[in-house]
């Protein structure tokens, strides 16, 4: 008996299995099948950028955010790293019955404020009440529109030699949600960084023609992203484990739970794959924007090892980053 | 002195690399085992196979409980996440070791009774707030982990936590030793012994393994400075010899406080390992006076009888006489995302290790 | 077998303590640790202090690293 599991749905090996199996059968087409973050549509003269993704979040309220706030920024990244001006966002919440009316206020204030920060509507919505027990509490449902102005991003671009940046402390979402968990519960300075990029990626992408890809390290974290731009591809990518960021508070819990941040979840970081002439020109403009002050080139791509991850350990040592295969549990061993 | 950074610092580790290469030149080729999953876990995350001469050979040894628990004690702990009132309570690391049918995370999937903890507090505190339901921990793990699951038994019993128990896999670290290096075929040279265990056990059930099995023994820690520094001393041994590079934390007689709380609550029993068999007095279970903590004796479990692969050969590479490829199973019936074996189970077991590394040829 | 981390502790309240380091907090249980003392670094596994760590052996350790071959 087959059952879908959580693991199926924490963005790494399994995940992919399922959409192969299962979506990618079925409803199989030439826009579907570009897996991109959006689906790049063509309407007329103008190439518009549409995307959806539905938030579980437990608690509904961490550090440094809410389910409405991360909705509402999770969205609009997913829209930007495809090149796109964000501008209309759609809003679906399933709500278990019992839930306190001041907690969906608060939520939907939330909402506002960040669909302000990042300048984009919404402009429709839908609330579906089920049975206590039949969701936890709130889910919510973003779908996005925007208008694609730069489109020469694509993983075919990328050539060996490129500079891959990353815009900020890996796995701050992963850690400020998992340390309210219960049975887990620590306390840490850790806030998570959930935060629209708009701006940031418009900015880098009109200071510098260099910017070949982009991608947001969302489910299964740096290590699974780029393992999902190599794949299958002619070449690989080799990661400089001291030059990542991860802050001490990251740090630390993953000591604690035995994690490894490369597979952390992050909510407002993106990868910028881009020309080694330009890299430079581009980590400037980000490190300007208060959403990438923390930016390094982390890596380049390579020719060697082909459709593979290396990581280049801080000890001097090498290993091979996999792409998660379900998501990471505390373990005492 | 934070106890971490210091002991990953890469010119030092590059400069003990450059000792072992020196010292270990007029040996053609040593075989080390890391007993202990941890320690594998750091050779691989640190990617010291990489810094390590090409004449020294790791092999992960049986130390890492989510690849040693065997199907039988796996498919108990799943029939309890099936029964009604139920709470499960478990590491992480359990979560997705199939037993003969299933997996606990499937289980959980399917019956939401199952709760992941990072300690046995934890637990205790969730049969505190559901009186009304039965909390039962998954108590796996050695010497380490033993105590703190004693600990817990105690509390439940001096609090009339009666919603509590714990179903008991613990096993321990000198007897499987004992029977893996009985085998005459052993391709072992030395062992890099388990730290946080010595740190409960101390030094004395080591020293079976210089005087009857003549293997230089190293008790080592967890960061990559400590592992290096141990492999370099063992390889500089003249004659087979136990020491201790984990100073800082192992007490000769180890901790009596913990060895204490073992004491009370368990008593010695024979123990089926994955890869090696029923080894004798090599695990622990619940004693008479504590037998109402017993999860075994406190629910009727209907278990089927387990399932093995009578093909898997793990034992033989768990003790170094046999390379994965060896394995029939290997690569086809045996996958990381559908394992067989201890040691294709953990992530990094030798197995597990291997496929990833020959991903492209078997891919 | 057995993650363990070093960690300082920062509050004793009988078998109860907590611990810090780098930012992060955790409840440590101290029954099986004689002796402990506000400031002391402990091991911690699956929760529990299981051994303090011995500065003056840490340093030795690290010593003697730096004068191999030196």
């Amino acid at each position: 008996m087959h059952k879908i599991t959580l693991s199926h749905g924490s963005g790494g090996k399994l995940m992919h299995q399922l959409i192969d199996s299962v979506f990618m059968k079925e409803l199989d087409n030439k826009t579907l099948n570009q897996k991109k973050d959006s689906a790049i549509l063509t309407i007329g003269r103008k190439k518009l950028a549409f995307t959806t993704d539905s938030y579980v979040v437990k608690p509904i309220f961490f550090p440094g955010g809410d389910i409405g706030s991360m909705a509402v920024y999770g969205t609009v990244n997913d829209l930007s790293v495809c090149g796109a001006k964000p501008l209309f966002i759609s809003l679906g919440l399933i709500i278990e019955e019992g839930l306190d009316k001041s907690i969906l206020e608060k939520i939907i204030k939330s909402i506002k404020l960040a669909a302000k920060r990042s300048g984009v509507e919404v402009v429709t919505g839908d609330t579906k009440v089920v049975e206590k027990g039949s969701c936890d509490k709130i889910f919510v449902n973003t779908s996005g529109i925007g208008e694609v102005y730069y489109r020469n991003l694509a993983v075919e671009n990328i050539r060996p030699g490129d500079s891959v940046i990353v815009s900020g402390g890996i796995g701050e979402h992963s850690i400020s949600v998992l340390s309210k968990r219960e049975g887990i519960a620590f306390g840490t300075e850790v806030k998570s960084d959930s935060a629209p990029l708009n701006g940031m990626i418009n900015r880098l992408l009109s200071s510098s023609g260099g910017v070949k890809f982009m991608r947001d390290p969302t489910r299964g974290g740096l290590a699974t992203t780029l393992n999902e731009i190599v794949r299958s591809r002619r070449f690989g990518i080799a990661v400089n484990e001291e030059d990542v960021p991860v802050t001490r508070g990251v740090r630390q819990a993953c000591e604690l739970l035995g994690f490894d941040p490369l597979y952390l979840a992050c909510e407002g970081r993106v990868i910028v794959i881009v020309s080694s002439k330009s890299a430079g020109k581009v980590l400037s403009v980000m490190r300007k924007d208060p959403n990438g002050k923390g930016s390094r080139i982390i890596g380049e791509v390579c020719g060697e090892n082909k459709g593979f991850v290396y990581l280049n350990t801080t000890s001097g040592g090498r290993r091979i980053l996999e792409m998660l295969s379900g998501d990471q549990l505390p373990r005492i061993c | 002195m934070k106890y971490i950074d210091e002991f990953r610092d890469r010119k030092l580790i590059g400069k003990v690399a450059r000792q072992i290469r020196e010292a270990v030149k007029p040996r053609r080729a040593c075989r080390f085992m890391e007993v202990c999953g941890t320690h594998t876990m750091s050779i691989f995350r640190f990617g010291l196979k990489e810094i390590l001469p090409g004449n020294i050979t790791l092999i992960s040894g049986p130390g890492c409980p989510v690849c040693v628990t065997p199907n039988a004690f796996l498919d108990k702990a799943i029939a309890l996440a099936g029964m009604k009132g139920v709470i499960v309570t478990t590491f992480g690391d359990m979560l997705r070791v199939p037993g003969s049918y299933s997996t606990l995370e499937k289980e959980k999937a399917k019956f939401n009774s199952v709760r992941m903890v990072y300690s046995t507090d934890d637990a205790l505190d969730m049969a505190r707030r559901n009186p009304d339901k039965e909390v039962v921990f998954i108590g796996i793990g050695f010497e380490t982990t033993s105590p703190t699951v004693a600990r817990s038994i105690l509390t439940a019993g001096k609090e009339k936590i009666k919603n509590y128990s714990v179903l008991c896999g613990h096993k321990t670290m000198p007897q499987a030793l004992r029977a893996l290096l009985d085998d005459k075929k052993i391709g072992i040279d030395g062992l890099l012994l388990p730290g946080h265990v010595s740190a409960i056990i101390g030094v004395k059930p080591y020293e079976f393994l210089v005087k009857d099995k003549s293997k230089g023994c190293i008790i080592a820690g967890f960061e990559p400075l400590d592992i290096m520094q141990a492999i370099l001393m063992l390889v500089k041994q003249k004659g087979p010899k136990l020491e201790v590079q984990y100073t800082r934390v192992i007490e000769k007689n180890g901790n009596p406080l913990a060895r204490k709380a073992i004491g009370e609550v368990f008593q010695k029993a024979d123990s089926e390992w994955r890869g090696l068999g029923i080894v004798k007095d090599s695990g622990l279970e619940i004693n008479k006076k504590y037998s109402f903590f017993d999860a075994e004796k406190r629910f009727k479990l209907n278990v089927k009888p387990p399932k093995e692969n009578k093909n898997c050969i793990c034992g033989d590479v768990l003790k170094g006489i046999k390379t994965p490829e060896d394995c029939r199973l290997f690569g086809k019936a045996c996958a990381p995302e559908h394992p067989v074996g201890a040691c294709m189970v953990s992530g990094e077991g030798s197995c597990a290790a291997y496929y990833k590394y020959k991903a492209r040829v078997y891919a | 077998m057995c993650l363990g981390i070093p960690m300082r502790l920062v509050k004793i309240n009988g078998d109860e303590g907590m611990a810090e380091s780098g930012g992060l907090k955790r409840a440590a249980n101290l029954s099986l640790l004689k002796d402990a003392r506000v400031g002391d670094y402990i091991l911690i596994h699956a929760g529990f202090a299981i051994e303090k760590l011995k500065t003056e052996e840490a340093r030795k350790t690290l010593k003697a690293l730096r004068e191999i071959g030196a």
